[in-house]
């Protein structure tokens, strides 16, 4: 649980002093104050916003919301900046012009809704998965995901493929939880803290104030933060420890830190035998299809060679003995060997020494050697204990919890490599060597998770016309047979997720869904639907191309080879002049939402928690929120599970009625509080008054976790009886760490030859090298290029006071950034002839794009960055054509290529990791070429200027004013 | 030009943190929300969607780096009116519209008798005013005068915006007069200081240094882990025997 300690004082008003200006010392704020979420970004915070006669006065954060407790950060701070931003769309447009001309007229909603079911119906009556519906940052996945599957359409996924399904996947794959809405460091105990890549751009007030807390301990109880990440700002700034290894190296440096560890013995062997699949045994067939698989018993369990009875047991069972070392020989005669004895095998081999990896990951060998004592120190000599009666999985009773307080984070600057998966993975081996996942100090799930591993939940392929899907579209695959490809091993959805492509691509590959639809591979659609997603620009690799192929026609017919694009969004960014048609939606101060724990939950380790958007004012323009108009929408197309039995809508309040009285299954709805009679938490019937009763709380929901089931909940029979209650959990199984993943193997097996669902041989190279049960580190695809031509790493980060393309249309935050630099190590700049102000021509394999230069001295020698989203497209966003984002602020998507180079065959593979599809856009290597004088001063490529169908905002803004002049006539 | 008031007890001001400071600038953004309503509302955008959006700030983070190579460090530093004991910007003043009020020691413009000259901001040596030039007065930092005591608002939030807001809780809100205070004893115990001192202006907004960073062998106190000559043979040994039990 975070706090924040500041030290404040009151003090009383002083009596006026004769002579001094005479000041309302207090002032009324508003007439109003309405809770609701922020959504200025992913964070979800909870905001208080005040209102005077209508219009927004103030937005502070909600002191007693569990996300952000009172605090919040510069993009909700600007709220009122986005709220009232020239950028808004105002009604529903068709296109009139060529694709990307940005030619609209405005026309009326039913027009549009009738358009939209026009198209989609004729697709749902012959081919549902002709419609590719693919969400952006939205929230609400929990219905459009859902509503895809009503549709009968497989090809659906949010934006997590170009973003942290690395971490995801590897995390629900191998502990059952991962970082940010998965579990968090116990910021208030933890010793040792690791953050890994860049983090700024997820959970932030959380992780600022975990880390406020984390700082401001007192001197007998200090915590040390280290930071690995290439570019030393932000957080790495205030970090103890700056590690600015060379990009997609740290999984290198985690696997050398547990080569140290196993060394020299530093780990947690109880931990290991009690709580992961160590002990398991693993069979030794080479050549046979079980080679590297479990053994297991008659029932399925695995087993574990008990040394007490002296054989081969289930390996679920309380109390034995497990073997860890030596050959074992199963009742079918088959040998074994334990995972713990391959594990040690592997990461044990020299080829981790410090001394045989510095040099590549581009630090000191000592260095790696000194952080694995920190660590071994911090978890084996500052152990925690906290004193609580609990009960273990087999029924034990134990009297305390035993931490070891060394905690981990790790988002995009690991997620964003096509090693990802396994880097991921080895930081989750790291931290169950060292004892320290779900324990006092350590990494702690958040609620619902831990989950089974991976989650039971597969991913579905489409029915046919007219009927929905059996399932959800996405899921976790547990081998080869839940892939979802034909008997050729072709993709079955345009992304080619779920396919021996991408097999554990959990969150979908959104980043491949324009190139593949204008490709027809695997097959043409008819209708692009995307909400809030900018495909056009900043969310896009190969932007150029993209925007090409969004226009593209066949050049037979004439007609677009993607027929039709709708897209919703608020406001008027790049991807707009793309859509044929446009739902306009509403800010987040005009909707309905709920931060569901059916979706991404916003629970912390300490609880479980909700909430809700209310509409704290109402719109001026003729926009819908979009859930509305998905849920409108689906009951005209008659989907069953959206209307009545007598065709009429199920959900005729929109959003808001869906929220209160939708049931994912019985007693289970989209809001966990108040339910019932208002007093049920987690599960009761639907509540009528849930809704008041949440803005009565302030708009959210939480409820604490007993003190006996707050750690090690893997295992934990008191958590497992609290979970139960409140409907987040079904079993009271043990869910068991997973270091060595049968799955991984299974497709490596295939990659083999073994199995009956075999892919196509060119694909079997990849299945084989990067299918591997223990994490291994590859270098990322990226390296492949000449490096000699390519000698520079190229990274983006995001600002923590911008979120993607959101940030430029506000006014105050562009003041504080309006232009970005492509930042040089100084050595390197010197080295390149390279001053401040210098343009240079950023280029890769790809293609290239001019920037600005800035030196510095906290970066990686072998890497450049730049901050990510600032670039806009002329006249996108409103902004005038000559605003800095479109002369001076650059995209390096520009010259990041969704493809990889193009194997024997000519096929290119997608740019991502090899296990989840996860967009590699981390990968990128370039050069720099110095531009000439003439050429300095304005960014290339440039694109023809956008003329939104929107007023020219007034170049003076002076938005408090009329609140003072009220005040004065008060 | 101005004089100041008798020296009062109350030193109201700012303590910030520069150890745990990560430069996210909702201090600034939120201040200049609250403000854009308050006291010295409007604080005026030019070409706010445009070529050269500028506007007024009463506090604004500025990002550098110190020192180079492996002494190198990033430092985000946030600045606004130090709410001097003995400002310039007063006593430059030639109509007695920037003051420091005598009960709390906060330096304010009375805005009715400002007549934009601006001398007050070529006196500050931390560049701490802020000209308003379509509304033709100076404008700065108020301490959020029109929150520290404001009785319609919670005990909890009558702190400057940027207090309330800071997410690291970087910022500290206190009577710097009264060496007893917890503001005070806050900078006694991490060794405070004011920005340029030796200019004679005694601010009096302290800033925190960073605390002894640990990046140093045996900061933690850790010890080198054992020199051993570990073989997979030999290293497996000693997990052979081992009783352990689930």
């Amino acid at each position: 649980m975070t706090e924040r300690r500041i030290v404040t004082e009151l003090h009383q008003a002083p009596a006026p002093v004769s002579g001094e200006q005479v000041i309302d010392l207090s002032p009324q704020t508003g007439d109003t104050v309405k809770t609701t979420t922020c959504y200025m970004c992913a964070c979800r915070c909870g905001i208080k916003v005040h209102l005077k006669d209508g219009r927004v006065r103030y937005i502070e954060g909600n002191r007693d919301h569990p996300v952000n407790k009172g605090v919040l950060c510069a993009k909700g701070s600007a709220g009122i900046m986005t709220q009232y931003s020239p950028a808004r769309l105002q009604k529903p447009l068709m296109r009139v012009g060529e694709r990307g001309s940005g030619e609209f007229r405005e026309i009326e909603w039913e027009e549009a809704l009738r358009t939209a079911t026009l198209w989609l119906s004729e697709i749902r009556a012959t081919d549902p998965k002709k419609l590719a519906f693919f969400t952006g940052r939205d929230q609400s996945q929990a219905l459009t995901g859902w509503w895809a599957a009503q549709f009968g359409t497989p090809n659906y996924a949010a934006h997590g493929g170009f973003c942290s399904v690395n971490m995801a996947a590897a995390g629900l794959y191998t502990i059952g939880g991962s970082f940010w809405e998965f579990g968090e460091p116990d910021w208030a105990r933890t010793r040792y803290f690791m953050m890994f890549g860049v983090a700024e751009d997820h959970d932030s007030n959380p992780i600022k104030l975990g880390l406020g807390q984390l700082k401001g301990r007192p001197a007998d109880n200090r915590a040390k933060f280290v930071s690995i990440n290439p570019v030393r700002t932000g957080y790495s700034a205030i970090a103890d420890e700056w590690i600015g290894l060379r990009p997609g190296t740290d999984g290198l440096f985690v696997l050398s830190l547990i080569h140290e560890l196993l060394k020299a013995d530093k780990i947690d062997l109880d931990f290991l035998v009690r709580y992961t699949n160590s002990p398991w045994l693993v069979i030794e067939a080479p050549g046979t299809a079980e080679h590297g698989l479990f053994a297991r018993d008659a029932e399925g369990n695995p087993l574990c060679f008990d040394s007490i009875c002296g054989k081969s047991v289930s390996a679920l069972a309380p109390d034995l003995a497990p073997k860890l070392i030596g050959d074992v020989a199963l009742p079918d005669g088959r040998k074994a060997r334990t995972v713990f004895e391959l594990m040690v095998q592997r990461y044990l081999d020299p080829q981790y020494a410090p001394e045989n990896v510095a040099a590549r990951i581009g630090i000191e060998a000592e260095t790696i050697k000194r952080i694995a004592s920190e660590l071994a120190h911090a978890a084996f000599e500052q152990t925690i204990e906290i004193m609580a009666d609990w009960t273990d999985w087999a029924g034990r009773k134990h009297d305390r919890f035993i931490g070891r307080p060394v905690s981990m984070h790790a988002m995009r600057g690991i997620s964003a490599h096509s090693n990802g998966f396994d880097t991921c993975r080895a930081i989750h081996v790291l931290q169950m060597l060292l004892g320290s996942i779900d324990c006092p100090g350590g990494f702690r799930y958040k609620p619902p998770f831990p989950r089974l591993i991976p989650m039971p939940q597969l991913p579905t392929d489409a029915t046919g016309p007219l009927q929905p899907l059996k399932g959800p579209p996405l899921g976790f695959p547990l081998g080869p047979e839940h892939l979802l490809v034909d008997d050729a091993g072709k993709p079955k959805r345009i992304d080619k997720a779920f396919s021996w492509e991408a097999p554990l691509s959990c969150h979908g590959l959104m980043h491949m869904v324009i190139h593949n639809a204008w490709a027809g591979d695997p097959y043409p659609i008819d209708t692009l639907f995307m909400y809030m997603a900018n495909m056009a620009w900043n969310s896009t690799m190969n932007t150029s191309g993209t925007m090409a192929k969004l226009a593209d026609k066949n050049p037979e017919t004439g007609e677009y080879k993607i027929p039709h694009i709708i897209y919703a969004d608020a406001y008027y960014s790049e991807m707009v002049a793309y859509a044929d048609l446009i739902f306009p939606d509403t800010t987040y101060l005009e909707r309905w939402d709920c931060i569901s724990l059916l979706d991404r939950p916003i629970c912390d380790a300490d609880g479980a928690a909700d909430a809700i958007r209310q509409p704290v004012i109402q719109p001026d323009r003729d926009v819908r929120p979009f859930q509305d108009v998905l849920l409108d929408l689906g009951a005209r197309l008659g989907l069953t599970a959206l209307c009545q039995e007598d065709g009429t809508p199920k959900f005729p309040g929109g959003l808001k009625d869906y929220i209160v009285n939708h049931q994912r299954r019985p007693g289970v709805g989209m809001l966990a509080g108040f339910r019932g009679n208002g007093d049920q938490d987690g599960k009761g019937e639907p509540n009528p008054n849930q809704l008041e009763r949440y803005i009565e709380n302030g708009c959210h929901w939480r409820t604490e976790i007993p003190d006996n089931a707050k750690f090690f909940r893997h295992a934990n029979a008191d958590y497992f009886d609290w979970a139960i209650a409140l409907g987040l959990k079904d079993l009271r199984d043990q869910i068991v760490l997973q270091i060595y993943s049968e799955p991984l193997r299974k497709f490596q097996l295939a990659g083999e030859g073994f199995g009956a669902k075999l892919p196509p041989e060119a694909d079997r190279p990849r299945l084989r090298e990067r299918f591997d049960p223990l994490p291994e580190w590859h270098p990322p695809f990226g390296e492949e290029v000449d490096q000699a031509a390519y000698p520079l790493h190229a990274l983006t980060q995001r600002p923590m006071h911008m979120y993607h393309s959101w940030g430029s249309q506000n006014a105050w935050l562009r003041q504080i950034q309006s232009r970005n630099a492509l930042f040089v190590n100084r050595e390197t700049g010197k080295q390149l002839g390279l001053a401040d102000g210098d343009w240079v021509w950023v280029e890769s394999p790809h293609g290239r794009v001019k920037a600005p230069v800035q030196l510095m001295e906290g970066v990686n020698r072998d890497t450049v960055w730049t901050w990510n989203a600032i670039g806009k497209r002329k006249g996108a966003w409103n902004l005038a054509a000559d605003a800095p984002e479109s002369q001076k602020g650059f995209l390096l998507n520009h010259v990041i290529s969704e493809l990889l180079p193009p194997r024997a065959d000519g096929y290119r593979y997608a740019n991502a990791d090899p296990v989840t599809g996860q967009a590699a856009w981390y990968d990128l290597r370039v050069r720099l070429v110095k531009c000439a004088a003439e050429e300095c001063g304005e960014t290339v490529p440039q694109f023809p200027a956008l003329k939104p169908p929107l007023k020219r905002p007034l170049d003076l803004l002076q938005y408090g004013r009329k609140f003072r002049r009220d005040r004065n006539r008060r | 030009m101005t004089a100041l008031p008798a020296a009062s007890p109350k030193k109201l001001g700012l303590v910030i943190d520069l150890d745990i400071c990560v430069g996210c600038h909702a201090c600034a953004v939120n201040c200049k929300e609250w403000n854009s309503g308050g006291h010295a509302a409007p604080l005026t955008d030019f070409d706010a969607y445009g070529a050269k959006p500028d506007g007024v700030w009463f506090n604004r983070i500025h990002t550098f780096e110190a020192g180079e190579g492996a002494a190198g460090r990033t430092v985000h530093f946030p600045k606004s009116c130090m709410h001097c004991e003995t400002p310039a910007c007063v006593t430059v003043c030639p109509t007695g519209a920037s003051f420091k009020r005598a009960a709390d020691g906060i330096v304010l413009v009375d805005e009715d008798k400002c007549i934009g000259c601006k001398l007050c901001s070529w006196a500050c040596p931390y560049g701490a005013r802020e000209f308003d030039s379509q509304e033709g007065v100076m404008k700065k930092c108020t301490l959020c005068i029109d929150r520290i005591y404001n009785e319609t608002l919670d005990e909890r939030d009558r702190v400057p915006a940027c207090v309330a807001a800071c997410p690291v809780g970087a910022r500290h809100f206190g009577d710097l007069g009264d060496e007893d205070s917890p503001v005070s004893q806050l900078v006694a115990e991490r060794g405070g200081y004011g920005l340029m001192p030796e200019l004679g202006y005694t601010p009096v907004n302290q800033y925190l240094p960073p605390r002894p960073s640990q990046a140093r062998a045996g900061c933690t106190g850790a010890t080198a882990l054992p020199v051993d000559d570990v073989t997979p043979a030999r290293g497996f040994l000693r997990w052979v025997d081992r009783l352990l039990s689930r």
